[in-house]
């Protein structure tokens, strides 16, 4: 059993108790645990449960590798599922529970798969599932859901907030162990910038453990200015041009602070350094997933850095030198070390002398034929690593130490396109320095150092480190020297034997439970199988078992899976390749992408200069683009639709108010203005005279219509454009597009003014009169005429009444400077109340526009709508030489009558209102659908446009409209419902 | 210039926002060097380089692109009129002083804030006294700079709809304790 020893744990303060919970059982650890280091100082072995047999798993690992111990962590709002406890920081009040078992992790129904493993092999669901069709949706996927996943949801809105920071660095290191250490002193004496992360909140990496210091290290670095390292923050992916993101836990390990939790450093580096360091591999041996099963390194961490031991007595299994040091930490720590189990048949070098010296008993060229033991290890049977069949031996143990070589962390120097070589000498793929990630300028820009680039132990680490250093800092334009004292390695190594079969020619029986991928439950026997069954490239294989998926993406599976793969192709390890390397390292928050963008800071919304008037006299909210609108205003007693109909009566009636300052308004001025509206508006607006007002239309270049307004011209050479409320930036970009790029030589400027003026429209019989009392400007019908427009003050403000109108009532919309919005819509409101002037909203509008037929981009258009479907070909110059979309207009299908076309429809039900998009069928097929429907108040009918194939020549004919399954009928009419000849606006 | 339509005091910067700020956008050909002398002498100070601000809020002018300055005056209207009347050729005078909320940010952690939503290098070897950036502050788009008198004290300016956003942007990201120390 796990527990606590009285010496050692360079990390934990034993001084300092902390108090937490795993499945609502009380434990204690100490500051500097890991969870997973307090769960095993508890003698807690059994973490979690695996994915598709529920076989019980303990922790395997001691950092960001592990696939078992993930933990549904916290509570309420801080829940968060999936935390690997090898990598969760222990703190007082921490709550953990273990996943996917039911009812309990001690005992588990779903175990039973564990059972029958002859029925779940690789592809399973793909077999299983497929027949009766109906049963998937309906029996088999509510199931699957129920029994598969890892963690549970969170409930509740995350509690914490998150940013972002930008960071500007000569060089980024990733990696805080001593290569990346090493690195950052190179690269700081030559007097750049350096950033070094790293994940865990230690320096130093491995070194510590093997006992090598770092003091010396941090000496340097601590007078090194030009060098800042964060710990706790973990380089998560590498991209294009140096651009990199690292993910800062500030608060994982004290939370209900006021900070952010968790902060997404978005770094631009003119080299990046991957000092990433090696995970070590598991070795394939039947039970080798039985919780005691650890990887050599981890069970050496634990005893060093947390003062645990995993076990009372362990057997150390391994194929290469390294692990001999778990055996010798071991017996300095006063564990039993039961045997250790070389499967080299000459054994090892000069730690294997060292461990003998101890008295340690070591078996060359052994193996583990299986581990039995069901929720911890009861003891291995042993075997030659060559002969299944030979004698056996039964060792009894509680915790087995394995070692199958290491693997180069490469994933940051693969994220961005850096290739591999296979070191066939070590086993394991590690960077070729000659082919790295390249940026804009072809050069490489990722540099890997120590054992990240494949030089294994701490003396080769450091010698590549230097190199690694230098040659980024130089390669950032800085110089550094050019000589490197060549480090002997204090301890020579002999060579390790590649072992990805363990005995080497394993049964089936045994195949059948050696765990390849931990956390997907990827068995040796389901790689082989998928190779059968014609899986040949390692990315197929990968999605067809599962094989490196998940939240680990197999960090300690991959190779040993590929090398099973390729053993099955009767291919080499090289030629098979590795499945791509993509960001994050591992699984970053959610809300660290998000960043600060939640609750308010979700999206900036756009506000007008009366928004806040508004807001108090019970707006409905509508978003418009990024603006909000008043949809209505509603009265106490009023639902929103009698708000809209007594909106739209009172200003038909007498009188309205809209805040219009949504508009967009953009300013084009110079000597070729008006040639350069010509080209973009489909009508001539050239020719419109100083003081007057053009309503014109936009297209793209082919043909569609995409955004409207009134042209007011302000000047000999100055326009003033009016755009759609959502289209102010998109025109504004688009005129400038065209100015910069295609029409250089004109001589234009625009400016987008759209939030310079509040713009208000005075709508109903009674407009005029309520301007007039105000005072200040003449605005009877033969000073400012429909479409013309006058300057001056009015009621003392600076104002500029344009007579347009888009309800087809005599209309002013009256412009003047935003911060005076509301000082006039104050005193409008105060000198119509005997007119009983009614604020009105956005569906008011879009009502009575729709009753005089004026269409509304967005609606009526949607991108494949030119001028002419809508009725609005008068708006389209035939005497212009060009503007954009002229010529897409005459191509054969835009000139065929029987396009779409803008009708008007009466439903022969005048009280039932037609749903938006309601589709117009004819002999079975879809000849149209409704863009615009109301119910009109004004006319007391229900009136709706459509866009409809032939339209123009279907005048007085009844559609058919399926809406669910029932048929409705409506007229088509003449779009313009009220008032067609403008009698009302012209007065 | 005393009334604050907006403040903040509570964070590790201090967060004001001037009641009102004259800004009149000029756009022309700068390569011209008649247009040069014509702007020069008419606003009295010399034209700014390249992401540079001249003079200050009552009085300057900042780079916001090849063709487009900046002016910060007291009378828009005025500085409007006189660009109008003393400018010839293609050119594009525009009154924008409401069209645009302007921010103080004063404090030692100013610079840490707005690293925090904008991708530049705010490092004080890098952004220096009187420089002047177009870029954006977390989702909005936004220009920013560092006044040439008071190392710790920027300016900011956004479009006037999203000034209660920006506010609430900068009050979040100036929190106590939120600053990574690392500028």
């Amino acid at each position: 059993m796990s527990h606590r020893i009285k010496k050692s744990g360079i990390l934990i303060d034993r001084t300092k108790p902390k108090n937490f919970t795993f499945n609502g059982k009380k434990f204690r650890g100490f500051q500097g645990d890991t969870l997973a280091s307090a769960l095993l100082a508890n003698g807690q072995v059994l973490m979690g449960r695996s994915f598709k047999y529920h076989r019980p798993r303990g922790v395997v690992a001691s950092g960001a590798e592990e696939p078992n111990a993930l933990m549904n962590m916290g509570q309420g709002a801080r829940f968060e599922p999936n935390q690997r406890a090898t990598t969760t920081e222990l703190f007082d009040g921490l709550v953990a529970r273990s996943q996917n078992h039911w009812p309990s992790l001690e005992f588990d129904i779903g175990a039973i798969n564990n059972r029958l493993p002859k029925f779940f092999p690789a592809g399973f669901y793909y077999k299983t599932f497929m027949y009766p069709r109906w049963a998937w949706k309906h029996l088999f996927e509510p199931i699957i859901r129920k029994s598969a996943g890892l963690g549970t949801a969170p409930q509740q809105p995350d509690a914490d907030r998150y940013e972002y920071f930008y960071a500007y660095v000569d060089v980024l290191i990733i990696g805080g162990g001593s290569a990346g250490l090493t690195a950052a002193i190179e690269a700081g004496k030559t007097g750049a910038k350096v950033l070094l992360v790293e994940q865990t909140p230690h320096l130093g990496g491995r070194a510590p453990v093997d006992g090598f210091g770092i003091d010396a290290q941090l000496n340097t670095l601590k007078n090194m200015k030009n060098v800042i390292i964060r710990t706790r923050t973990m380089g998560a992916g590498v991209y294009d041009h140096g651009y990199a993101l690292a993910y800062e836990r500030i608060t994982d390990h004290a939370p209900n602070s006021d900070q952010p939790r968790h902060r997404l450093w978005r770094i631009r580096a003119k080299r990046i350094v991957t000092a990433t360091g090696a995970i070590e591999r598991t070795l394939n041996f039947s039970g080798n997933d039985i919780p005691g099963v650890m990887l050599a390194s981890a069970v050496r961490d634990y005893v060093s850095l947390w003062g645990v031991s995993p076990g009372k007595s362990t057997v150390i299994v391994t194929n290469n030198d390294d692990a001999y040091r778990t055996a010798i930490t071991l017996f300095n720590s006063g564990q039993t070390v039961a045997a250790i189990l070389d499967a080299r048949p000459m054994g090892g070098g000069a730690l294997a002398n060292q461990a003998r010296d101890l008295g340690i008993r070591i078996l060359n060229g052994k193996a583990i034929k299986k581990v039995t033991g069901h929720k911890t290890v009861a003891s291995v049977v042993i075997c030659d690593q060559s002969d299944e069949t030979s004698d056996t031996e039964t060792i009894i143990c509680d915790c087995v130490a394995m070692s199958g070589g290491w693997s180069p962390v490469v994933h940051l120097w693969s994220h961005c396109g850096g290739k591999l070589n296979w070191d066939a000498k070590n086993a394991m793929f590690s960077p070729d320095p000659n082919r790295p990630p390249t940026g804009h300028d072809g050069q490489g820009f990722v540099i890997s150092a120590g054992a990240a680039a494949g030089a294994l132990g701490h003396d080769a680490g450091i010698q590549n480190a230097v190199s690694a250093g230098r040659q980024a800092a130089v390669e950032a334009g800085f110089s550094a020297s050019k000589t490197i004292a060549s480090i002997a390695a204090s301890t020579p190594e002999s060579p390790m034997l590649a072992v990805w079969s363990m005995p080497q020619n394993a049964s089936y029986a045994l195949r059948l439970k050696t765990w390849l991928d931990f956390q997907n439950d990827v068995k040796v026997s389901d790689v082989q199988l998928a190779a059968r069954e014609g899986y040949e490239s390692v990315e197929h294989t990968k999605r067809y078992t599962t094989l490196g998926m998940a939240t680990d993406q197999g960090k300690l599976s991959n190779i040993n899976g590929l090398a099973v793969l390729a053993d099955s192709l009767n291919a080499e390890i090289p030629a098979v390749g590795t499945t791509t390397f993509r960001p994050p390292y591992t699984p970053i928050s959610i809300g660290s992408i998000a960043g600060e963008a939640r609750g308010a800071l979700f999206k900036p919304t756009r506000k007008s200069p009366i928004d806040a008037w508004q807001d108090a006299n019970h707006a409905v909210w509508e978003p418009v683009a990024d603006w909000r609108r008043p949809y209505a205003y509603r009265q106490s007693g009023e639902t929103t639709q009698q708000a809209v109909t007594r909106e739209i009566n009172a200003t038909r009636n007498s009188l309205g108010l809209l805040d219009a300052s949504t508009l967009g308004k953009i300013l084009v001025k110079g000597p070729d203005a008006g040639n350069f509206l010509d080209l973009v508006y489909t009508n001539m607006m050239s020719t419109l005279k100083q003081g007057r007002c053009r309503y014109g239309l936009m297209c793209n270049e082919n043909g569609f219509l995409f955004d409207d307004g009134v042209v007011v011209r302000t000047g000999e050479q100055e326009f003033l454009c009016h755009t759609t409320s959502g289209g102010s930036d998109r025109v504004h970009a688009w005129m400038e597009e065209w100015l910069q790029t295609e029409w250089w030589d004109l001589q234009v400027f625009t400016a987008n003014i759209t939030e310079q003026f509040a713009q208000i429209a005075v709508v109903g019989p009674n407009a005029r009169k309520v301007l007039e009392k105000l005072g200040g400007l003449d605005v009877s019908n033969e000073t400012l005429p429909f479409m013309g427009y006058t300057e001056g003050r009015l009621a003392g403000i600076w104002a500029r009444p344009y007579r347009i109108s888009f309800s087809g009532e005599l209309s002013f919309e009256i412009a003047m400077p935003a911060n005076q919005g509301q000082e006039m819509w104050d005193k409008l409101l105060e000198a119509g109340a005997e007119f009983n002037i009614t604020p009105y909203g956005t569906e008011a509008l879009h009502v009575m526009r729709a009753e005089k037929g004026f269409i509304m981009i967005g609606d009526e258009t949607d991108g494949t709508v030119i001028p002419q479907d809508l009725n609005l070909g008068w708006a389209v110059s035939k005497k212009k030489t060009d503007f954009l979309g002229k010529r897409a207009q005459q191509r054969s299908h835009m000139v065929d009558p029987n396009r779409k076309q803008l009708v008007g429809l009466y439903t022969l039900n005048p009280d039932y209102v037609l749903p938006d998009c309601a589709h117009a069928v004819e002999n079975g097929k879809i000849i149209g659908h409704v863009s615009s429907s109301y119910f009109s108040p004004t006319l007391n009918c229900s009136i709706a446009m459509a866009l409809i194939t032939g339209g123009a020549g279907r005048m007085g004919k009844v559609l058919d409209f399926v809406i669910d399954g029932k048929t409705v009928q409506a007229k088509v009419v003449d779009p313009v419902f009220y008032d067609k000849e403008g009698a009302r606006q012209n007065v | 210039m005393s009334e604050f339509k907006r403040k903040s005091t509570d964070g590790e910067i201090e967060i004001s926002q001037p009641d009102f700020t004259g800004m009149v956008t000029l756009r022309a050909d700068l390569a011209n060097s008649e247009t040069i002398i014509n702007i020069e002498r008419i606003i009295g100070l010399k034209l700014p380089e390249k992401r540079k601000l001249i003079g200050d809020l009552s009085h300057g002018m900042a780079w916001m692109s090849p063709d487009e300055l900046l002016v910060f005056c007291a009378d828009p209207a005025a500085m409007a009129a006189q660009l109008n009347a003393g400018l010839s050729g293609a050119f594009l005078v525009a009154d924008v002083s409401h069209a645009r909320a302007v921010f103080l940010l004063q404090g030692d952690g100013v610079r840490e804030v707005l690293a925090k939503g904008a991708p530049v290098d705010l490092s004080p070897e890098v952004f220096l006294p009187d420089d002047f950036r177009r870029t954006r502050m977390g989702q909005v788009a936004v220009a920013f700079w560092m006044s040439g008198q008071s190392p710790d004290s920027f300016g900011l300016i956004c479009f006037a709809s999203v000034q209660e956003f920006m506010f609430d942007w900068l009050v979040t990201a100036s929190k106590k304790g939120s600053l990574p120390h690392y500028l």
